[in-house]
C-alpha cells in the first residue's frame, strides 16, 4: 500500500535536485500541479560540512572531495574520464553543484549567444540575452547575488546588495590591472553580505568550494528548495534514475529509479524534465534507449552526449613579500572581461575570462608547493613554507570552449555504478583554438602577476581537476537535425520530455556557467506555463 | 562523517609504515628554529596512518618501489642514502611522490603545534569566520572612465 501511493502518478517528473531541476521546481509551483523531484543522493548537513572541523581541507580531499570518482560515495555514480585530460567534478545530492560551486555567478555576454554571426564559428543560440534577462535578475533575486552595479563588461543590471570584500588581494591585483589599463571588477557572487531571506551573511570561512555552514553561499538547498517545498512539491532523495519510459505515441510515461534500498521501482508522469547536468542527463538518454528509439531517447538528430564543452583552465599564481588575505574570504573575489570577446589580432577565436584568486589553507600550500618545486623536502621546508603561507595569489582563466562533435559523452560498456546502471565515459580533447586560448591567458596572468610585485610565478593549463561545467550533450535550436531540444527546452523528438540543465547550451562563454543553467531553466519553466494549454502541440 | 563508502580497510604492511615514516621525517623534519615537530611526530604520524583510506593501495605501491629503489629497505640506508634514494624517487615517479606528499601535508598541516607556529588559531573555520578588509572601492574609478566594454551584437536592442 504505502509502495503504490508513493508511487502514484504526478503531473511533472522532474530529475535532478542541483542548479537546474530547484530552479524550475520552484517555478512550476504555482501552477498547483503535483510535482516530484527524484534525486540520487541525500540532503547535506551543514553541521557535517568541512568548515565546521579541524581537518577542513583534509576532508575536501575525501568524502568532500570534487571528483565523484574520489569520493565513491553511494550517492555517487562514477565517470570514466580516462581519455580526457579534464576531469570530472560533481556533487551528487540536494543542491548539486551548487554545493561545491564557488558561487562565481557571471552571467553570458550578449556576444556569447550569436558567435556564428558574429565570429563565423560554432551557431547561434535560438535566444538571445535579452529574452534571459528577466530571468537572469529573477534568478539574481532567488540565490542572493551580492555585486557592484557598473561593470562596463555588462548590460545594466541591478545590484541586491554590496560586493564581496575586495581583501587585500583584490587591491594588488586591482591596482596591477589599472596600471595595465585592463578590465576588473568584484565578481557578482551567490554569496550574501547581510541578512537575506533568513540567510546569515558571509563570514569569510575561505570554504565556499566545499559547502558554506554558514549558508551565506546560495546553494539551492537552502535558496530555491525551502520554498517549492513550502508549495507542496515533492523532493524524494536517495532516488537514482535509469530511464525513462516511452508509450507507443513515443511520449515519456515516466522513469525507472532504483529507491535508498536498492529496490527498481517505476514514477508515472505526464511531464518528465530532466535537470542532471551535461553527463547526467545524456547518460539517462543513452541508457533509455528501445526498440521506439534505439540510439537512445530524445536522439534523433545524433547529438544526444555531443558537443560536450567543459572550460578548459589555466592557473597562474604568484607570491607576495607583503601578506594578503590568505585562506580568509571567499576564494574568488574579483573578474576581468578585457579578453573576452575575438580580436582578430589574436591566433585565436572567442575569449576568456580571469577569475582573481585569493590564497590557500596550509595544507593546499604544502601541496601545490612541493608539486610547484617552491617548498623543498628536508631543512629548508620551514622557511620556504613560511614565504608562501598567506602570501599567494593568483587567477584562473576560463576558457570559452567551442562545440565539437567528437567531444562526447558515450556509455561506458563495462563501467556501472552500484545500482548496475552503466556509466558515462567522457572522450574530450583539446582544440587546437583552447591550446591556444590557455597560451595566451596564461602569458597575460604573468603580465598582470608581474606588474602587481610578485615573484615565483607559477602555472598549469590545462588545470586536470577542474571539469565542473558540463555543458553541451543534449543543445537548443530550432532545427531538429541540428538539436536535441527546441527553443523553449522541449525535446524535439518526446513532446513531454523538456531539458533544463546546461546540456542545452548551444555554445560555452567564457564564464561560470550556473547563472545561465537557472536562467534557461526559469524560462523554460516559464514557456511550460505560457503554453500548458497545447504544450504538446 | 558524510556518508557510507566502502573503502580498503586493510593496514600498510608494517615494511610500509616504516619507510613512510622515514620519508615523511626527510620531508617535514622537525625544527627547533621554529617550534615545530617533524611529520615523524608520533601523534601526526598516528594521524596519517588513520587518514589514509582512499590512498592506502597507491602508498603501498609507492613505498614499495622506494624500498626496492633503496635495495630493499629505505630505513636500512644511512641519512645520505636516504636523501639521495629519494631524491631518485621523486625524479622517477612524482606521481607516487606527490600520492605521499598529500597524506603527510593533510595531517602535518592541522597538528595544533604546527598551526600555532604558522600563525594560525587552532579552531576550524566556521563558526567564527574570519575578517576580511573591505577594500578600497574608488580603485575601480579608471575602470568605470574608460566606459562600456561588452561588444554590441547588433541583433539586439540594448537596454540603458
Amino acid at each position: 500500500m504505502w509502495k503504490n501511493a508513493m508511487n502514484e502518478p504526478v503531473d511533472v517528473l522532474i530529475i535532478g535536485a542541483g542548479a537546474s531541476g530547484a530552479a524550475v521546481a520552484w517555478s512550476l509551483a504555482e501552477t498547483r500541479m503535483r510535482i516530484l523531484c527524484l534525486e540520487q543522493g541525500g540532503w547535506v548537513k551543514s553541521s557535517e560540512l568541512p568548515s565546521t572541523g579541524r581537518d577542513w581541507e583534509a576532508r575536501t580531499m575525501e568524502d568532500f572531495a570534487i571528483s565523484p570518482n574520489r569520493r565513491g560515495l553511494a550517492a555517487d555514480y562514477p565517470v570514466n574520464d580516462d581519455d580526457s585530460p579534464i576531469k570530472i567534478a560533481n556533487f551528487n545530492g540536494v543542491g548539486g553543484g551548487t554545493i561545491f560551486y564557488a558561487a562565481h555567478f557571471p552571467r553570458l555576454h550578449p556576444s556569447d549567444f550569436c558567435v556564428r554571426s558574429l565570429d563565423g564559428v560554432a551557431d547561434d543560440w535560438p535566444i538571445d540575452y535579452q529574452t534571459l534577462e528577466p530571468f537572469y535578475a529573477l534568478n539574481d533575486r532567488m540565490m542572493g547575488v551580492s555585486s557592484l552595479a557598473g561593470d562596463p563588461a555588462y548590460p545594466p543590471k541591478d545590484s541586491l546588495m554590496r560586493p564581496i570584500p575586495l581583501g587585500r588581494t583584490g587591491e594588488v591585483l586591482g591596482a596591477a590591472m589599472n596600471g595595465l589599463g585592463w578590465h576588473w571588477w568584484p565578481s557578482d557572487a551567490a554569496i550574501v553580505t547581510q541578512e537575506y531571506e533568513g540567510r546569515a551573511p558571509c563570514i569569510n570561512l575561505g570554504q565556499c568550494g566545499s559547502g558554506c555552514a554558514q549558508g551565506a553561499k546560495g546553494s539551492t538547498d537552502v535558496t530555491y528548495w525551502p520554498e517549492a517545498i513550502r508549495s507542496r512539491i515533492e523532493l524524494r532523495t536517495r532516488c537514482r534514475v535509469s530511464r525513462i519510459e516511452t508509450n507507443e505515441e513515443g511520449m515519456a510515461t515516466g522513469a525507472f529509479y532504483f529507491d535508498a534500498d536498492g529496490r527498481e521501482q517505476f514514477q508515472s508522469a505526464e511531464i518528465v524534465i530532466m535537470a542532471c547536468n551535461g553527463i547526467g542527463t545524456p547518460r539517462i538518454l543513452l541508457n533509455s534507449a528501445s526498440e521506439r528509439f534505439p540510439d537512445g531517447l530524445a536522439n534523433s538528430s545524433g547529438l544526444v552526449g555531443k558537443n560536450l564543452m567543459l572550460h578548459p583552465y589555466a592557473q597562474v599564481r604568484g607570491h607576495f613579500d607583503e601578506p594578503l588575505d590568505g585562506y580568509r574570504g571567499s576564494p574568488i573575489c574579483t573578474w576581468s572581461m578585457e579578453f573576452y570577446e575575438t580580436d582578430p589580432s589574436r591566433d585565436f577565436v572567442r575569449g576568456y575570462s580571469f577569475q582573481f584568486s585569493r590564497g590557500l589553507g596550509p595544507v593546499r600550500t604544502a601541496i601545490n608547493g612541493m608539486a610547484d618545486g617552491l617548498l623543498p623536502w628536508g631543512d629548508g621546508h620551514h622557511a620556504a613554507f613560511r614565504r608562501l603561507f598567506n602570501h599567494s595569489a593568483g587567477m584562473v582563466s576560463v576558457c570559452e570552449d567551442l562545440p565539437e562533435e567528437t567531444n562526447r559523452v558515450t556509455l561506458d560498456p563495462d563501467l556501472k555504478d552500484a545500482d548496475g546502471i552503466p556509466a558515462a565515459k567522457i572522450h574530450y580533447r583539446l582544440s587546437e583554438n583552447s591550446r591556444r586560448m590557455l597560451d595566451h591567458s596564461i602569458a597575460r596572468g604573468k603580465d598582470i602577476l608581474k606588474a602587481a610585485g610578485a615573484r615565483d610565478i607559477t602555472s598549469r593549463a590545462p588545470l586536470p581537476y577542474a571539469g565542473w561545467h558540463l555543458m553541451g550533450t543534449a543543445r537548443m535550436g530550432k532545427d531538429p537535425e541540428r538539436s536535441v531540444v527546441n527553443e523553449w527546452g522541449r525535446s524535439h523528438d518526446v513532446k513531454n520530455l523538456f531539458i533544463v540543465d546546461g546540456s542545452v547550451f548551444v555554445t560555452s562563454g567564457g564564464v561560470n556557467p550556473t547563472s545561465t543553467i537557472q536562467a534557461v531553466a526559469l524560462y523554460v519553466a516559464d514557456q511550460i506555463k505560457k503554453r500548458i494549454h497545447n504544450l504538446f502541440d | 562523517m558524510m556518508t557510507d563508502r566502502h573503502g580498503d580497510t586493510g593496514d600498510l604492511s608494517a615494511n610500509a609504515q616504516q619507510t613512510l615514516r622515514c620519508i615523511a621525517r626527510q620531508m617535514i623534519p622537525a625544527s627547533a628554529e621554529y617550534g615545530v615537530p617533524g611529520a615523524d611526530d608520533p601523534i601526526i604520524f598516528t594521524d596519517i596512518l588513520q587518514s589514509i583510506d582512499r590512498d592506502r593501495a597507491l602508498l603501498q605501491e609507492a613505498l614499495d618501489i622506494v624500498d626496492a629503489m633503496a635495495g630493499g629497505s629505505l630505513v636500512e640506508l644511512p641519512e645520505a642514502g636516504q636523501v639521495k634514494r629519494l631524491m631518485e624517487f621523486r625524479t622517477a615517479r612524482p606521481d607516487l611522490a606527490a600520492a605521499i606528499e598529500a597524506a603527510v601535508a593533510r595531517c602535518y598541516y592541522r597538528d595544533d603545534r604546527v598551526m600555532a607556529s604558522i600563525g594560525m588559531e587552532a579552531r576550524p573555520p566556521f563558526p567564527i569566520g574570519y575578517k576580511v578588509k573591505e577594500g578600497d572601492w574608488s580603485m575601480l574609478d579608471p575602470v568605470r572612465a574608460r566606459g562600456k566594454i561588452y561588444r554590441d551584437t547588433g541583433l539586439m536592442e540594448e537596454s540603458s
